[in-house]
């Protein structure tokens, strides 16, 4: 009998993201009713259009459209002269008119990439096209106390614009989609054109997942994931299947084209629809929209707008405020912060622009990101007290040794709960800083009076004794000596001693 | 004094604006002939009394404020596929039977300002599908000049409703033939104006790139008048052309002498001998009143025209009937298992036969591995018909050709065969396919039915359209004749 020995063949991931990012517009997509759906009661954000009337028409809003060239443009993608809106054709409640007003052959944007930053390497995600699409409307699924369950349907965020992003199969590794996907929040963001939450479901992930062995150039057959509702699940999401996939393929099995859901509690994707049953969607061209024409001169104006995006802030953040590559990308990430951080260098008064910057990013990374992280809150959430003055006025204290490290980071945390000024934090506990000799001599002299064993392994060579008779007065002094002063002053009078 | 139902809209405007005449006792009598005659007739699914009336009072406060216009105080009649806020709007259809609209359609608003009383809306053929009005869900219309036979369609009750003086005008909808092919079977004047001029906004969708409303009118005069009232920019119908609305009413009365009209060949092909020999009169008129005609024109690829009907628009009413699925309003079947089987039961029990015809033929042009062979075919062949028209305009002022290939046929003659119902509108579609303008005008009669005929003209061009026909109508006098319906 001859066995076939067990090849071990080394996988590779191949992983491509589509995104759906609501639009941040006034309006929905194709009628004048508000698109602030979510702040809104059910079905109070309606009309004939977005409830799928007989007899309506839809009316392009051409600030989603602007939206979308924008964010094409940002994305390094062509922006198409003449492209045109299809229907999507699908039956389903959520879907009033039965057909999704979407893009098929001709979208407003093909053909870009954005780059991801890997243990610093720089590398290109190619980006297939953005286009303009309609949301659905809300189904909520209910049972009433006999167990009988029954459906809802709110229409407010039926018709609201969406933006769909549909990235190349370039991506090799979950950590590279979470990275491509973080990468694309963040310019949406720096865009205004989304708010990028994925937990409100305002920006949205699906991934094609497929493995092959590497080296290989070909394909393996994909697997749509989707139901993934934040950037912790779709690493999970990825982790896990093309985990699974690797070990469909190793026990010599077929990896079936379908559609999986994943589920955070199994923390496993599970099937839910194969080939067999997907959808022919029968597109064809919205006969109710004439094709738009994108003046190539408007484009311009368009790209003149675009703001200073996260890639070029962060090489301007190292350049101008000599900061690390780590700290820079860090600070770039979220909009706010970015903004937070310049504004806090603007307004603080010490030293010179670089130490600014360091005392600034070292703050904001820091404690005020721990303290924020603790509230589950942004740096720009409305109910955070802080602004870029307080973190500005920690950094002066600190640069004119006004307060030590400690009292620092406490007036920092009770600016955080209060919103007071550190400065007049600091004034009301009397917590600054000793900074002349004369003030903190006689705590010297009484440390050295009340630790004579101290003293005597001092000056029998062990150095570290001073460590032991600085903390001593640190406690004299309520912390509010200045610790390199004290230190100074005691090595000054133990080394005459020693003489 | 004639009766008042069998006025045109400009001889009541004229007694209304001399007080000779109130609207209230117009819309009494026109309510009277419909109680007189709807029993025959069966033009309307719905009759606004209380409405009319209201209405009608309205109109003789603005008309005794000296602030009227042409329709102020005019009954009217809607097609039931016009959106009225507050009156039903059921296409027909056992689907929407009970649907009130939340809103109106554009021409709904623009007919109320203008002042006009809705008597009621008309019947039609099922979401506007047919060319008999037989595939209305509640009942067939009838030819007010022979009741055995059918009013045409899909715009039946509207054409029967003019032409048996149960309103002074009515609005249809036309997608391949629809005010054009009825107005011809009932002797009255229907306008297919150029795709653009009026709004659809609030007409239900049937094929969205084909559709446009227009009026159904005793005289050439009356459909300008009421042209006047609807046409224009919507901003609500993105594919409504934002140019200025000519004066219609000014091309009235001029000569038509030295106009050019081309008799395109391919449309007297397979139509009956004696509706070619009524049209052969009408041709030697308009040439006595000095209009230039040419026998020599040809449109070869007329002959595709239908084919590409019925692949286009089929396809676009799959998507736009999507929407009926019993979950928001309309219909809902009753017990459904679970939400797929109720959406099922919905259609399966909504629709009527064509309809669902329709919607298998699109949904199967549209199927992926089809849609080259079928839709994007005919998308191609659409730009050589609409080439052909244009090169020909180059060279005419109008097209005449017959309305339908027959005159008005007998109740349940077509009703077997789908394929001879939809040569019924061969002649018509074509002006749907290019987007163009298309008039019918009566030419005469065979054995007591009417017979039409169609004058076609480049996009924008309604006006020369009704000066010939106009000039037409003026030098024949069919217009001044009366269905015989008591």
């Amino acid at each position: 009998m001859v066995q076939t020995p067990v090849k071990t063949v080394a996988y590779e991931a191949v992983i491509g993201l589509e995104v759906h990012a609501q639009v941040l517009t006034r309006s929905k997509m194709f009628c004048g009713c508000a698109a602030d759906y979510q702040s809104a009661a059910p079905n109070t954000r309606v009309c004939p259009v977005c409830m799928g009337m007989p007899g309506v028409l839809p009316v392009i809003n051409k600030a989603a459209v602007e939206a979308t060239v924008l964010t094409g443009l940002a994305l390094h993608c062509t922006i198409a002269e003449r492209p045109k809106f299809d229907r999507k054709n699908y039956p389903y409640p959520d879907l009033v008119k039965g057909y999704q007003i979407s893009q098929y052959d001709l979208p407003i944007s093909a053909k870009g990439w954005l780059e991801i930053d890997l243990d610093g390497e720089r590398r290109r995600a190619g980006i297939t096209r953005v286009h303009l699409e309609e949301d659905t409307a809300k189904l909520l699924h209910r049972s009433d106390p006999s167990g009988e369950s029954y459906s809802l349907i709110d229409l407010n965020r039926s018709g609201t614009p969406l933006m769909e992003i549909v990235g190349e199969p370039d991506l090799r590794s979950a950590e590279e989609a979470r990275q491509y996907l973080m990468k694309l929040r963040t310019i949406l963001q720096y865009l205004g054109v989304s708010t990028g939450n994925m937990e409100e479901g305002s920006f949205r992930c699906d991934a094609n997942v497929s493995v092959r062995p590497v080296g290989s150039t070909a394909y393996g057959t994909k697997v749509e994931v989707k139901n993934m509702n934040s950037f912790r699940s779709v690493y999970r999401a990825l982790q896990f299947e093309v985990q699974r996939q690797q070990d469909v393929l190793q026990s010599g099995g077929r990896v079936v084209q379908e559609t999986r859901g994943w589920s955070d509690a199994k923390g496993a994707t599970q099937s839910q629809r194969s080939k067999e049953q997907a959808h022919d969607y029968r597109y064809f061209p919205e006969p109710d929209l004439p094709p738009l024409h994108l003046e190539p001169a408007w484009v311009e104006q368009v790209r003149s707008r675009l703001p200073e995006l996260p890639d070029a802030r962060r090489d301007r953040f190292q350049e101008q405020y000599g900061l690390s590559l780590y700290d820079a990308r860090l600070l770039v990430a979220s909009k706010a912060l970015a903004e937070f951080f310049e504004r806090t260098v603007a307004a603080a008064q010490s030293g010179d622009a670089k130490s600014r910057a360091k005392g600034a990013a070292n703050w904001l990374l820091g404690e005020v990101s721990r303290l924020l992280n603790a509230e589950g809150v942004e740096i720009d959430s409305p109910n955070v007290k802080i602004g870029p003055e307080h973190v500005a006025e920690i950094v002066d204290l600190l640069e004119h040794k006004t307060v030590n490290q400690t009292v620092a980071k406490e007036a920092m945390e009770e600016a955080f709960r209060t919103g007071k000024k550190p400065s007049q934090i600091v004034q009301e506990r009397g917590a600054t800083q000793i900074t002349t000799t004369e003030a903190i001599a006689p705590a010297v002299d009484a440390a050295i009076e009340a630790n004579p064993q101290a003293v005597k392994d001092y000056l029998a060579g062990k150095e570290t004794a001073v460590k032991f008779l600085v903390g001593q007065v640190m406690k004299a002094t309520k912390g509010r000596a200045n610790p390199t002063m004290v230190q100074e002053m005691l090595t000054q009078r133990l080394s005459a001693r020693k003489a | 004094m004639p009766e008042l139902y069998s006025l045109t809209i400009g001889e009541a405007g004229a007694l209304l604006k001399k007080r000779e005449l109130s609207s209230v006792e117009l819309t009494t009598a026109l309510l009277q002939r419909i109680r007189a005659v709807e029993d025959k007739v069966k033009a309307y699914v719905t009759v606004t009394d209380e409405l009319a009336l209201r209405q009608a009072a309205a109109a003789d406060k603005r008309i005794a404020a000296g602030d009227a216009g042409p329709l102020t105080g005019i009954p009217m009649q809607l097609k039931d596929n016009l959106n009225t806020r507050g009156v039903r709007t059921t296409c027909s259809s056992r689907m929407l039977e009970q649907f009130v609209s939340p809103y109106d359609a554009c021409v709904t608003e623009r007919l109320a300002a203008a002042g006009a009383v809705l008597l009621g809306k008309g019947n039609m053929d099922e979401f506007a599908m047919g060319s008999s009005t037989e595939n209305s869900a509640f009942f067939p219309t009838r030819n007010p000049w022979d009741l055995q036979r059918v009013p045409g369609g899909s715009s039946g009750g509207p054409a029967a409703a003019v032409a048996a003086g149960e309103c002074l005008f009515s609005l249809g909808s036309d997608t391949g033939g629809s005010i054009r092919q009825p107005a011809s079977f009932c002797g009255v004047v229907g306008l297919k104006p150029t795709y653009g001029l009026v709004s659809r906004y609030g007409l239900v969708a049937f094929a969205s790139s084909l559709d446009q409303v227009g009026p159904l009118t005793k005289t050439v005069a009356d459909c300008a008048v009421v042209l006047q009232a609807i046409a224009g920019h919507d901003a609500r119908d993105s594919t409504s052309v934002a140019r200025p609305v000519p004066g219609y009413a000014a091309s009235l009365g001029k000569p038509i002498a030295g106009m050019r009209i081309g008799i395109p060949r391919e449309y007297f092909q397979g139509i009956d001998p004696h509706v070619g020999q009524v049209l052969e009169r009408a041709i030697q008129k308009l040439a006595q009143l000095g209009a230039v005609i040419d026998r020599g024109v040809s449109l070869p690829s007329t002959h595709y025209a239908l084919a590409v009907y019925y692949i286009l628009a089929p396809s676009e009413a799959s998507a736009n009937l999507a929407r009926y699925d019993g979950a928001k309003y309309g219909f809902a079947a009753p017990d459904a298992k679970d939400m797929w089987d109720a959406m099922e039961q919905t259609r399966r029990h909504g629709f009527g036969p064509e309809v669902k015809r329709r919607i298998l033929l699109g949904t199967y042009a549209l199927s992926a591995g089809y849609y080259d062979a079928y839709y994007l075919k005919a998308l191609k062949v659409r730009a050589l018909i609409r080439q052909e028209f244009e090169l020909v305009f180059q060279r005419y002022d109008a097209l005449l050709t017959p309305t339908s290939p027959t005159p008005p046929f007998r109740l349940g003659e077509k009703l077997a065969d789908p394929v001879q119902m939809y040569l019924s509108d061969v002649d018509t579609i074509p002006v749907n396919i290019a987007g163009i303008a298309g008039i019918s005008v009566p030419a005469g009669f065979l054995e007591g039915l009417p017979v039409g005929m169609q004058l076609i003209g480049p996009a924008f061009s309604e006006p020369a359209l009704l000066q010939i026909a106009h000039a037409y109508e003026q030098a024949t006098g069919w217009h001044k004749l009366r269905a015989p319906v008591q």
